[in-house]
């Protein structure tokens, strides 16, 4: 047998994806999953990797990364992004169109997608609902469709223009795109630094109310109704939001949603430091919110699990709270955070992590599993009983903004395969 | 007022054991009679002459001393009450915050003024009361009563009144009040 | 304590604490010489990112009469380069050698930002609508002056409570002493939530003014209009301004406070401001005396060389 790329053989760990989980070692040939199998024989020049006490996933997929490619270079690239993806377990993830141009043409979508080409990380690329993410006017989705670009969303904001969304969501539907809402009524959420509520009042700093992003769900919902266009709502926040999502879904509506790893582990009482790490857009919420958002990752009415990676530059940071950009980084801790936080089997995980996201954005030919022969070479071996303290300075994105400093985390990538190349090995980056 | 300090301030702390009564209630009954003769005989009489006790250990002092010289000579000398804190040389080297407000409700301009403290020591203690005086008035003379002079001067201050002379060595602690004056040192055992 | 940041991370016996001292700067701000060398060879910087003449006169006056130095960075003049980080503006003050810094910014929060940067012990001077400590501490001050303990003592904070940081800091440290606060305001001027605050509340000031024993009332701002938050100025005056009719209403030894400056003729009427009930120049007064035993606590009292200062005398 003659292959360009080396053969790999995963031994000893316990191999889980939506079908099953079972011990077994994993043996992979030209990128692809040759054999699962207990005891599986590695050939001489077959590069081993061990994975004795670990578990066996499919890469997993976020459909949520801000990589400030172009525009923000000095905050993230998508070479460093891709690599604090690949250190977090993640083969692909959708950068997300919020850049300086935005993504809202087929040059810069097709720039995105090159330099993320020669990158440890399948990255591919979201584009935006509105041409400059201003609300006013659509982006050629068609082109952009034909790119390979299956998400829309103007992140970091929502589309307020009810008539302009409507009118997007009819003509996505004849694309097969998922348009993906920032919910936030800015009418409502101006000026709001934080969650409105007890802990803001007593701190002195305007909040933005639940509603704010509630409202917005609610006209989605009503809106999908109204066209029968997909809707994926991202990071959902609020008991309120999850609630309005679980009723679409038992009326049947084409309705999906994310939640981030910071919604289903901080409060709103973190910010009670001042310290500008906390600052989030949606902002941090209450214990019932909290709760809200683990019981809605239990029981299927929250999708997925996406970070909202958003890496922002320690001067930025720094500034005062209000001043302050909202965003915290996650690429690194969202699988550590699930494995601790959440009470969810290692199948469901997998779920969350990897089959359901690569499904909503359309990669689930390459990505999310099941890890049978013949599949994509895309995994993700992470060792559940490892603890690891969280220190900003050496994770590998170039910002810092993480809310887990110092923070002792259990569950720790120990590889990650990408089309077969172990682009994390032992915990390190290869490249 | 400077044993005291040592007494109660860490990383000194403990509690005061006596080992002997250098003086006991009558003798600083007697002494303080001295005093007043003193301070009425050096001043001419009482005109002009304001008494300040300072605070801790010099105000019961001070409170004896004016009613004996009320008694000697017949007119009530103005009596005021003197917390140096904020006057001290060693702010910021040691835990330094005042007991008592001042109370100082006269005009010093032109006046004597007679310091009275329980126990003369370094001298610091006087050094800041000399400042701390100045705050109210430029008095005529400033002089200075103690029950007890112990020794161990680190500035040129010298009493102009003495109750008792005192030999010590440095480690060793007065405590003097007016039930009577005793040496001995701080047991530091159980801090 | 290395720092002053807050009333609300303060317990009772520290609020104590500072108000006896505050008694001894009231004697000393009373001698012929009002000034003490406790803080000699100390270097206090005022960082004042927002406009304040009578705070920071207040405290510069503080630190004189504690013989203290003083350096001046306030935003607008030239030592402040516009756009330079607030963490590098910080960073070259502290290099420059000071004990203190007594930040005022429009930013809740900066104040404790600050003390993750330097070495130096900071005092929130105002940040934001989060706290004004030192206000606090005044006004409990002079409430004390003028009525004795305020354990028991009933008082009504009228006004702007929702952006309000002296509103705030005067609630922790009314309450923490003991005394019972009741909010008085439009439903639109408080905050979001009242939820942990040991108040009542009632939207009618008639119904208040009786039965309390202090008056305490917020400045109404012109901003306020624009935001929607109320009609108009006059319908505020006319409902929670205290006016010459109101005055009346209240007990004889009641008093009528003002954080200044005062808007006569809005929140207070111009003679109400003026009578002997309305203890705004004695608050100012002893603004300067409380200042001065917050200085003195951060720099020279040594607390922050040991772990407690409680049962330490000299």
């Amino acid at each position: 047998m003659t292959s360009a790329s080396p053969s790999v053989v995963i031994r000893g760990g316990r191999v889980v994806d939506r079908a099953g989980d079972e011990r077994a070692d994993v043996a992979i040939v030209d990128g692809r999953i040759a054999a699962v199998g207990a005891d599986l024989e590695p050939g001489a020049g077959d590069l081993v990797l061990d994975a004795a006490g670990c578990l066996v996933l499919p890469g997993l997929v976020d459909v949520h990364a801000h990589l400030r490619q172009p525009g923000k270079e000095e905050a993230e690239t998508i070479e460093t992004g891709a690599r604090a993806a690949a250190l977090g377990g993640f083969t692909c993830i959708v950068a997300m169109p919020n850049t300086t141009p935005a993504i809202d043409s087929a040059g810069v979508a097709r720039e995105v997608l090159e330099l993320g080409r020669a990158t440890c990380c399948d990255v591919r690329t979201s584009a935006a609902i509105t041409v400059g993410r201003a609300g006013t006017q659509l982006t050629p989705m068609a082109e952009l469709a034909a790119l390979g670009v299956r998400l829309f969303t103007d992140d970091g904001n929502g589309v307020q223009d009810v008539r302009l969304m409507r009118r997007a969501m009819e003509y996505a539907r004849g694309l097969d795109v998922t348009l993906a809402e920032h919910c936030e009524d800015e009418a409502l959420s101006a000026g709001g630094h934080m969650h409105e509520g007890s802990v803001s009042a007593r701190l002195g700093i305007p909040g933005q109310p639940a509603e704010a992003e509630e409202l917005m769900v609610m006209r989605d919902i009503a809106l999908s109704r109204l066209t029968g266009a997909k809707v994926h709502f991202q990071h959902l926040s609020t008991q309120g939001s999850i609630a309005m999502v679980r009723a679409a879904k038992g009326g049947g509506l084409p309705v999906t949603c994310e939640a981030t790893p910071h919604h289903f582990t901080l409060t709103d009482e973190r910010c009670a430091t001042f310290d500008p790490v906390f600052k989030v857009n949606p902002p941090l919420r209450t214990d019932a919110d909290v709760a809200a958002v683990r019981a809605g990752l239990a029981d299927g009415s929250v999708d997925c699990i996406a970070t909202d990676h958003a890496p922002h530059a320690q001067e930025e940071k720094e500034r005062p709270f209000d001043e302050a950009p909202p965003g915290m980084l996650g690429l690194q801790t969202a699988l550590a955070l699930a494995l601790t936080y959440l009470q969810v089997s290692p199948s469901e995980l997998v779920g969350l992590m990897a089959s359901r996201p690569a499904a909503i954005v359309g990669v689930d030919d390459v990505h999310g599993g099941p890890i049978a022969a013949g599949r994509p070479a895309n995994l993700c071996v992470v060792d559940p009983a490892a603890s690891w303290v969280v220190e900003p300075g050496a994770l590998a994105s170039r910002s810092r903004n993480t809310p887990y400093a110092g923070m002792k985390l259990t569950g720790q990538v120990r590889h990650t395969l990408l089309w077969g190349e172990p682009v994390v090995r032992d915990g390190e980056a290869q490249r | 007022m400077a044993d005291r300090e040592r007494r109660s301030t860490p990383p000194f702390g403990g509690v005061f054991v006596s080992r002997s009564q250098v003086l006991d209630a009558d003798d600083v009954r007697r002494a303080i009679w001295r005093m007043a003769h003193e301070i009425i005989e050096a001043n001419h009489g009482l005109d002009n002459v304001v008494v300040v006790g300072l605070q801790t250990g010099g105000v019961p002092f001070s409170v004896e001393l004016a009613q004996a010289l009320e008694k000697i000579d017949g007119t009530s000398p103005p009596t005021g009450t003197l917390d140096v804190a904020f006057h001290r040389d060693d702010i910021g080297l040691r835990p330094v915050l005042p007991s008592a407000v001042t109370e100082m409700p006269f005009d010093l301009n032109g006046r004597v003024v007679v310091l009275v403290d329980d126990v003369l020591f370094t001298g610091r203690t006087i050094r800041a009361a000399l400042d701390a005086v100045h705050s109210y008035g430029r008095p005529r003379a400033v002089q200075l009563a103690v029950m007890v002079d112990r020794g161990h001067r680190e500035l040129p201050i010298r009493p102009d009144y003495v109750g008792k002379n005192l030999p010590t060595r440095r480690d060793e602690v007065v405590n003097a009040t007016v039930d009577g004056v005793d040496l001995g040192e701080m047991y530091k055992g159980h801090s | 304590m290395k720092h002053l940041l807050s009333i609300a991370e303060l317990d009772s016996s520290e609020l104590d604490h500072l108000l006896g001292l505050t008694d001894h700067f009231v004697e000393v701000s009373r001698r012929r010489m009002p000034k003490v060398p406790a803080l000699q060879g100390r270097t206090v910087c005022w960082l004042f990112y927002e406009d304040s003449t009578r705070t920071k006169l207040s405290f510069e006056q503080a630190a004189k009469r504690l013989s203290a130095d003083t350096l001046n960075f306030t935003v607008g003049s030239s030592s402040v380069r516009k756009g330079e980080s607030l963490r590098d503006t910080v960073e070259t003050i502290e290099a420059m050698g000071v004990d203190a810094i007594v930040v005022r910014h429009k930013s809740a929060g900066v104040p404790a930002q600050v003390t993750r940067w330097v070495k130096a012990s900071v005092v929130n001077a105002g940040d934001g609508w989060h706290e004004h400590p030192t206000q606090a501490l005044l006004d409990c001050y002079t409430i004390r002056e003028q009525l004795g303990s305020l354990d028991g003592l009933r008082i009504a904070i009228v006004g702007d409570i929702a952006h309000s940081r002296v509103a705030r800091s005067d609630v922790w440290a009314f309450t923490k002493l003991g005394a019972e606060v009741t909010l008085v305001a439009p439903p639109t001027l408080l905050p979001p939530s009242l939820h942990g605050w040991p108040v009542r509340v009632d939207h009618e000031l008639d119904r208040v003014l009786p039965q309390v024993d202090v008056v305490y009332l917020l400045r109404m701002q012109q901003e306020r209009m624009t935001e929607a938050l109320l009609p108009s100025l006059r319908e505020y005056t006319a409902n929670w301004g205290l006016t010459r009719r109101r005055v009346d209403m209240l007990k004889d030894a009641a008093i009528v406070m003002h954080p200044g400056p005062m808007n006569r003729g809005v929140e207070i009427a111009a003679d109400v401001a003026d009578l002997p009930r309305a203890v705004v120049i004695d608050q100012v007064r002893n603004g300067v005396a409380v200042r001065m035993a917050v200085l003195y606590e951060l720099l020279g009292s040594g607390s922050s060389l040991v772990t407690s200062t409680k049962g330490i005398a000299v």
